[in-house]
């Protein structure tokens, strides 16, 4: 495991830290370089991405003592949707065709880069939605942040709460049916459907992915899935990499951030289409 | 509680989880210093240990994969380790709806882990 050792610790290092500006877990980019690159089988490249999704979210956490980026009432809130999703999906398996599924999540993704497009050409910018309805008042959802970049504090508020519940049950369904971490489904549900904006979205997914992850982390322990020579390397990797990206996203400019995230959904979109019809890659 | 208390309450916190992810990483890393010392994983190709009791046997035994194991199983446990924190976290701001929110996310996490364990 020496060299290859080597080489896993530095792809940790670069998936870890864009994992943490983004707040995607980078199965989706890990799975792929595991199995493509090293030939790895795909069953022990799941196992260690669910493990480099928890050393992304954990790194993310300890960067800092005191975490104002994320919003702990949204993370909790809708970890209940999630967490159940994804007990449903993992009991469901079989019971939906993965094929329509890919193709079903990935359109969805494709829907969501033109969204993500059109939020960036527009002459607004990232504008900061601040009326409270009474489901956010209720639930006491509204919070702020400092953002760095921009030298202020950001009052914030978000709408569409069921709509946002469901999209993140929906996202829990498709990582339990799949084994896919769904963070950019988090995102994209906190960012496009709620409006909250893009810095506490990714912080919040950041850490509702590693509590989601911990679920089905024990199926693939004890299962066998789990390789120690490939996951604690990445794990590792991943930790160092996601404490230096959490610390880079909070002065980036959220508009690109954006820039960053738009060419990956809609590779992974096209990739989730492809895998439908039945070309993995 | 004041302003004060709360941040004291918010920086505990924060330095407890940074302990707990700590801890799982300098286990793994142990784990793949004893690899490199040894010269080998303490098991056959292809193989270790899957479950507790072997792994705890394969710790005492100084096996590397065994080490790298149990950190992996830390790492794992510091999401849930989060969720309980925040659960205090609740409880000292006096916020009775998260507090049973919170909790509710530990009940199905624990439900889903121990589900792993048996599956």
């Amino acid at each position: 495991m020496d060299t290859s050792m080597l080489l896993i610790i530095v792809i940790g290092l670069a998936a870890g830290c864009l994992g943490a500006i983004l707040g995607i877990g980078g199965g989706m980019i890990i799975t792929p370089i595991l199995t493509v690159m090293m030939g790895l089988d795909i069953k022990y490249a799941i196992g260690a991405s669910i493990i480099s999704v928890i050393a992304m979210s954990s790194g993310a956490t300890i960067a800092y003592l005191k975490d104002d980026m994320l919003n702990l009432r949204v993370a909790m809130f809708l970890e209940i949707a999630t967490t159940v999703g994804a007990i449903m999906g993992a009991l469901l398996v079989g019971l939906f065709s993965s094929t329509f599924l890919y193709i079903l999540f990935g359109f969805f993704l494709l829907y969501s880069t033109y969204n993500m497009i059109r939020k960036l050409m527009s002459k607004k910018g990232e504008s900061v939605y601040t009326e409270q309805d009474t489901t956010v008042k209720k639930l006491r959802l509204a919070d702020s942040y400092y953002d760095k970049s921009e030298k202020k504090k950001i009052d914030y508020s978000m709408k569409n709460i069921p709509g946002g519940f469901v999209m993140m049950w929906a996202a829990g369904l498709a990582s339990g049916l799949l084994g896919i971490g769904s963070g950019a489904f988090k995102v994209i549900a906190m960012d496009t459907i709620m409006k909250m904006p893009l810095k506490p979205s990714s912080a919040t997914s950041n850490l509702m992915m590693g509590v989601t992850a911990a679920a089905s982390a024990t199926v693939y322990f004890f299962n066998g899935s789990i390789r120690p020579d490939i996951a604690g390397p990445l794990a590792i990797g991943v930790l160092v990499g996601a404490t230096v990206g959490a610390r880079l996203m909070q002065v980036l400019k959220p508009r690109l951030i954006r820039m960053i995230f738009v060419p990956i959904i809609f590779l992974m979109g096209l990739q989730m289409v492809l895998k439908g019809f039945g070309v993995s890659f | 509680m004041n302003k004060n208390e709360m941040r004291d309450v918010e920086l505990i916190i924060g330095k407890i989880l940074r302990i707990g992810v700590v801890v799982s990483a300098i286990v793994i890393v142990l784990g793949m210093i004893l690899y490199l010392v040894n010269g080998g994983s303490g098991y056959a190709d292809g193989q270790w240990p899957k479950r507790f009791g072997l792994m705890f046997q394969g710790i005492v035994q100084g096996k590397s994969y065994a080490v790298i194991m149990l950190g992996i199983f830390l790492l794992i446990l510091t999401p849930v380790l989060r969720v309980v924190v925040s659960i205090y976290a609740f409880m000292v701001e006096k916020d009775r709806l998260y507090v049973y929110i919170t909790t509710a996310v530990l009940v199905i996490l624990i439900f889903a882990m121990v589900f792993g364990y048996n599956a």
